[in-house]
Order: structure tokens, then C-alpha cells, then sequence
């Protein structure tokens, strides 16, 4: 190594000077690229944070427990548009939880290759469809056929319609993470159950949907979390949007978290510049941002759960 | 034991495993879980067929004419024009902003950084603000990007370059993530035999993992954009104009100057109490799902064209 000639030594490996600068300015410029990211985070919640700030300030708390949502009269009633948040989600969740976690079993456990590949693509077109689309659907069709035909709502209107809408779009996310947890779980388990006389009913009910239970927790729990943060399906079709008193009727107009933002940002509602009806639309995008977090982290925890396990 | 003759066991053992019941608890739920799929097909087909049937007197009486118009307050003559140019630049500007941030940061998670604390939280960070509520976007978008703008004297901020913007970072997640995805089922082994060669790990990079790597990542990317032509929420709150206004036509107007898009005019005309309105509605939707449906067929095509395994 001292001193045979022509010998090749580490040093002769590194490559030159200029090569290994490139290499560096090529990192650094990747890493910013991915920093940014980062940046984007901060972004979001110092300027949520600020101006919720800002909004709380410009405020009364007892503004907070008003009789309802009507920003322009600086009654800024929570309850309100958590109530109405909570009656959408919930509605959304009855309809896209069993649809969804049964076109699952269907996928992963019962159909072949052939008729999945025809299948699957029913669950990405509706996931294509914009939202927007879906809100004036539940507006004009949901509305009158399904809400006031079968449960009596006075107007098209009403935030029933709107947690159909939301639910028909949370479906194929439900499906696809729980389709997903349903594949991950070992082809061994089920070579088991069928050995011990199980037929496919019970293998997929009693076999491989609790062997999944983590992976469909996480969906469930996603999907919440998609159905809390839809925005414009409610904007549209659950009517209220000049403000609504406090009602838990599902058959009764009423406004959410978003679509007070949606309003807020818009119309009637507009607001320019200051003022607390401005900066309330920070405030309420704070809570829903929030709530989302949480609800994702917490979904995020079952994922791994279910990718550990085997 | 020994007393019964095999001749005699053999036929009641073979007729007992070999005994068909009728499985129809096992029929029935199979018939659930199909018809449970149908139902996501069934709302495509009523959602497609209801606003169809509401757009075709529109389009049969305007012809492309409701194409080329600019937007109005009299149903008679408004027409999409200024929808599709603003739904164009958008997608413009979000291909060029979002796309190579998302795939230079995915290289970098998956080809440079170690796997240390400062991955892991960039990793965290990414997957958490795939969950943030696209209205929340909007938020980030009217707090930073226009109040830049608007400081800086680029107008009011309210253009077409802040809602580019507001999108990019929307999708820049997903960008991310998929093209990651897509980077990592790229096998080490080609890797390696570049290393082999005495190539740089930029030199592998650029020279053989992004090629090998393109079609995932352009069906990934190509998703992303179709998804953020669909959003609506994120771009009336960084003031994106409900309502008709006129543009003179040049270049730095059509980039500072007040704008629209599909998804917004279909909110704003869905909001319009006037029955003509709701007719315009759906030829909008009708334009905005072809619009969506055609760049999600361009990335189906690209997937199926370029798809290889390894």
C-alpha cells in the first residue's frame, strides 16, 4: 500500500474533485426539495394558528355558545357547525362502512383475477368523480328522491342529502384500505381454514376479516376523517348557507365546519379584509385541521399495526 | 374398531366428505358482496344519466357555442370558455410546479437520504398533509400566496398564479408518494450494476432508475392532476371569481387578472336559484367529467403501455 507503484489505493476510488461536488450540490438540492415539504407543514399551521389567534381575540367567548352560525351577526356558535359536522360524517359512515367493507370481502376473497380487474375500476371512477359534481347530485337527485320521498324533508336541501353525497364519495376509500389490509393477511390462514372444512363464507368472515381488523379500524377511521374535512358536497347540497340555528335534525337544513368555510369564502358571506367573520374562517379551519390530524395519526397507528403483524 | 370391514367404512367416509349441501347461507352473502360493488356501479350509471339527461337540451340548442362563450348572469348566452382557459393554465401551472418538486423530493426519500431521524419526519410530515382537507389548502394559499402577491403588487393576489400554487402544494403529496412508490419498485440489482460500473449515484439515477421508474411515476403524477382539476374548495377560498367578469385577452392579464375554473363555475351556477341555471349546471358537470375522465384515461393508458414487471 506505502509505495508499490501503480498500486490503487481508496483515494484513486473517490472519483475527482469536480465529480464529487456535483454529487454534493446534487444532494443538497434534493434535500431542499424534499425540506420543503416541511416548510409547507409550518406554513399551514403558523398560519392557522396566527390568525385562529387573531380570531379569538377580536371575540368573546360566550360569541362561541351563541343559538347558532351566523358570522355576519358575530354569532359564532362551535356546536353548531360541530353538530352538523358530526350528522353528515355520521350519516356518510352508515352508508360507506358496510358498502365499502363488503366490496372488499368481494374483491380480495371472492372474485378472480379476471372479474377484479373489471370490477376494480367501478371503485376508482367514483373516486375520480370531482366532488363538486356529487354535491349538485345530492342536491338535485339524492334530495328529492331518496331524503324527502323517504324521510319527509321539507326542502331539497338538508344535511341528510349531504352525508349520502359524502358517503357514496368516502366508498371507495374505505374499500381500498381495507381491500388492502384483506390481501396482506397470509394465504396460509386461509389454506388453514379451507383444511379444516371451512367453506369461503366462513374462512372470509371468521378467518381473514379478524385477522385484518387493524387494517379495516384504519380505513374506518380514514374515511371519517375524509368525510369530516368534504367540503363541497355539503357546500352545495346541505342548503344553510347564509348560517343556520343549532339543529341536530338530519332532515333539516344545517351548516358543517366546511361548509361555513366554503360559505365564508364565497357569496353572501363574503367577507374582505379583517374582521372577526374573516378571521373565523381561520378559526374553523384550525379545528377541522385538528380534527383531521388526529383522526389520521390514530388511523396511521392501525396501518402499522397491521404491517407488523406478520 | 377392528369388527367393521373396510369395504363397509370406505362408502360412508367418502359420502360424507363428498356430500354437496347446498351452500346457500355462502350464495346469499356472495350475493351481498356483489351487489354491495353494484351499488357504487348503480350510482355512476343514475349520477351519469341524471345530469346527462338535464345537459343534453343545453348542449343540443347551444351546440359548441356553450364552449366558447364567457360566463353571464343571463342563462341564455353564459357559456364555460373562461372555465376551460383557467381549468388549462391551472393545470399548467401545476404540472410544472408540483411535478418535479414531488419527484425530485421522492429521489431524494428514496435513492439519497439515510435512514435517520430527519427521513423519518420528513416521511411523517408527507404522509400527514396527504390528509389534510384540501379546504385547508385554500387557507394556506390565502394567507401566504395571495397576501405575497398582493404585497409584492401582482394585483390583488387573487389569480390564476396563486390558485396554481395552492394546487401544486395540494397534490404535492401524492406526487410524492406515488412516485416514491414507483422508485422503489425499481430492483437494486440495476442499481448495483450501474455502482458496478463505476457510475455516481446521480449518474444511476438520472441514467437508470428515473427511466426505469417513468411509468409508474407519470401514471402516479397524472392521477395527482386529475384530482386537482376536480378540486373546487381550495380555490373559492383563495378567491378564485364566483360570478361573470371579463378579460381583456392579454397574457399578463390572464395570468393577474381575475379567474375561474370548471369545478368553481359549477359550484357558482349550482348555488343560482333560477331554473335555467340548473340546466347549465350539469352540461358544466358534463364538460368537467370529460375533462377529468380524459387525463385519468390518459394515465390508465400510460400504465397498461409502459407497465413492466420485474
Amino acid at each position: 500500500m506505502s509505495a508499490v507503484p501503480g498500486a490503487i489505493g481508496p483515494g484513486d476510488l473517490q472519483g475527482t474533485a469536480a465529480r464529487r461536488r456535483n454529487e454534493r450540490l446534487v444532494k443538497a438540492m434534493l434535500m431542499g426539495a424534499a425540506i420543503l415539504s416541511v416548510l409547507i407543514s409550518a406554513g399551514i399551521v403558523v398560519s392557522l394558528i396566527f390568525e385562529a389567534l387573531a380570531f379569538l381575540g377580536e371575540i368573546t367567548i360566550d360569541q362561541l355558545f351563541a343559538p347558532g352560525w351566523f358570522p355576519r351577526r358575530g354569532m359564532f356558535s362551535i356546536p353548531t357547525v360541530l353538530a352538523g359536522t358530526l350528522i353528515v360524517s355520521a350519516i356518510a359512515m352508515l352508508l360507506a362502512a358496510p358498502i365499502g367493507l363488503l366490496s372488499a370481502i368481494y374483491l380480495a376473497e371472492y372474485a378472480s383475477h379476471r372479474v377484479r380487474s373489471v370490477l376494480k375500476p367501478i371503485l376508482e371512477i367514483l373516486a375520480g368523480i370531482p366532488s363538486v359534481v356529487l354535491g349538485f347530485f345530492a342536491l338535485v337527485w339524492i334530495g328529492p328522491n331518496i331524503v324527502q320521498t323517504f324521510f319527509d324533508a321539507p326542502t331539497p336541501f338538508s344535511l341528510a342529502a349531504a352525508g349520502i353525497g359524502v358517503g357514496i364519495l368516502t366508498i371507495p376509500l374505505v374499500a381500498s384500505v381495507s381491500e388492502d389490509a384483506m390481501r396482506a393477511v397470509p394465504t396460509g390462514l386461509r389454506e388453514a381454514s379451507y383444511g379444516l372444512g371451512a367453506r369461503r363464507l366462513t374462512t372470509s368472515l371468521r378467518v381473514v376479516v379478524p385477522a385484518a381488523v387493524s387494517g379495516i379500524v384504519a380505513a374506518m377511521i380514514l374515511a371519517i376523517s375524509r368525510a369530516v374535512g368534504e367540503t363541497m358536497v355539503v357546500a352545495v347540497a346541505a342548503g344553510a348557507t347564509s348560517g343556520s340555528l343549532f339543529t341536530v335534525d338530519p332532515t333539516s337544513q344545517g351548516t358543517t365546519l366546511t361548509a361555513a368555510m366554503a360559505a365564508l369564502a364565497t357569496g353572501s358571506d363574503q367577507v374582505v379584509g379583517d374582521g372577526a367573520a374573516f378571521l373565523s374562517l381561520f378559526f374553523l379551519g384550525f379545528i377541522l385541521f385538528l380534527m383531521t390530524l388526529g383522526l389520521n395519526v390514530l388511523g396511521d397507528v392501525f396501518v402499522r399495526r397491521t404491517r407488523q403483524r406478520y | 374398531m377392528a369388527s367393521t370391514p373396510q369395504s363397509v367404512v370406505r362408502p360412508v367416509i367418502q359420502g360424507q366428505l363428498g356430500r354437496t349441501r347446498p351452500d346457500i347461507a355462502g350464495m346469499v352473502f356472495s350475493a351481498i358482496l356483489l351487489l354491495s360493488l353494484l351499488f357504487s356501479l348503480a350510482i355512476i350509471g343514475i349520477l351519469l344519466g341524471d345530469q346527462l339527461t338535464r345537459a343534453m337540451p343545453v348542449f343540443i340548442e347551444r351546440g359548441t357555442d356553450f364552449l366558447t362563450s364567457p360566463l353571464s348572469s343571463n342563462p341564455a348566452n353564459a357559456g364555460v370558455a373562461q372555465g376551460i382557459v383557467g381549468t388549462a393554465l391551472l393545470a399548467t401551472l401545476v404540472a410544472l410546479i408540483a411535478f418535479p418538486i414531488g419527484i425530485l423530493t421522492a429521489v431524494y426519500l428514496e435513492e439519497y437520504a439515510g435512514a435517520n431521524a430527519l427521513t423519518r419526519f420528513i416521511d411523517i410530515n408527507i404522509r400527514n398533509l396527504a390528509g389534510v382537507p384540501s379546504v385547508v389548502y385554500g387557507l394556506l394559499g390565502l394567507a401566504i400566496f395571495v397576501t405575497a402577491f398582493a404585497t409584492l403588487g401582482i394585483g390583488n393576489g387573487r389569480n390564476v398564479l396563486t390558485g396554481g400554487l395552492t394546487l401544486a402544494v395540494l397534490i404535492l403529496p401524492l406526487v410524492i408518494i406515488t412516485s416514491a412508490e414507483a422508485i422503489r419498485s425499481v430492483p437494486t440489482t440495476l442499481r448495483e450494476g450501474g455502482f458496478g460500473l463505476g457510475a455516481s449515484r446521480w449518474q444511476v439515477v438520472r441514467g437508470l432508475v428515473l427511466p426505469a421508474a417513468v411509468p409508474g411515476i407519470l401514471t402516479g403524477t397524472v392521477l395527482a392532476l386529475a384530482r386537482a382539476l376536480g378540486e373546487t374548495a381550495p380555490l373559492i377560498v383563495v378567491g378564485a371569481v364566483l360570478g361573470s367578469f371579463s378579460t381583456g385577452g392579454s397574457i399578463a392579464e390572464l395570468l393577474t387578472g381575475p379567474y375561474t375554473a370548471l369545478p368553481v363555475i359549477v359550484y357558482d351556477w349550482a348555488r343560482k336559484p333560477q331554473e335555467e341555471f340548473r340546466a347549465l349546471t350539469s352540461a358544466a358537470i358534463i364538460v368537467l367529467l370529460v375533462v377529468t375522465f380524459v387525463i385519468n384515461a390518459v394515465a390508465v393508458i400510460l400504465r397498461n403501455r409502459y407497465d413492466r414487471r420485474w
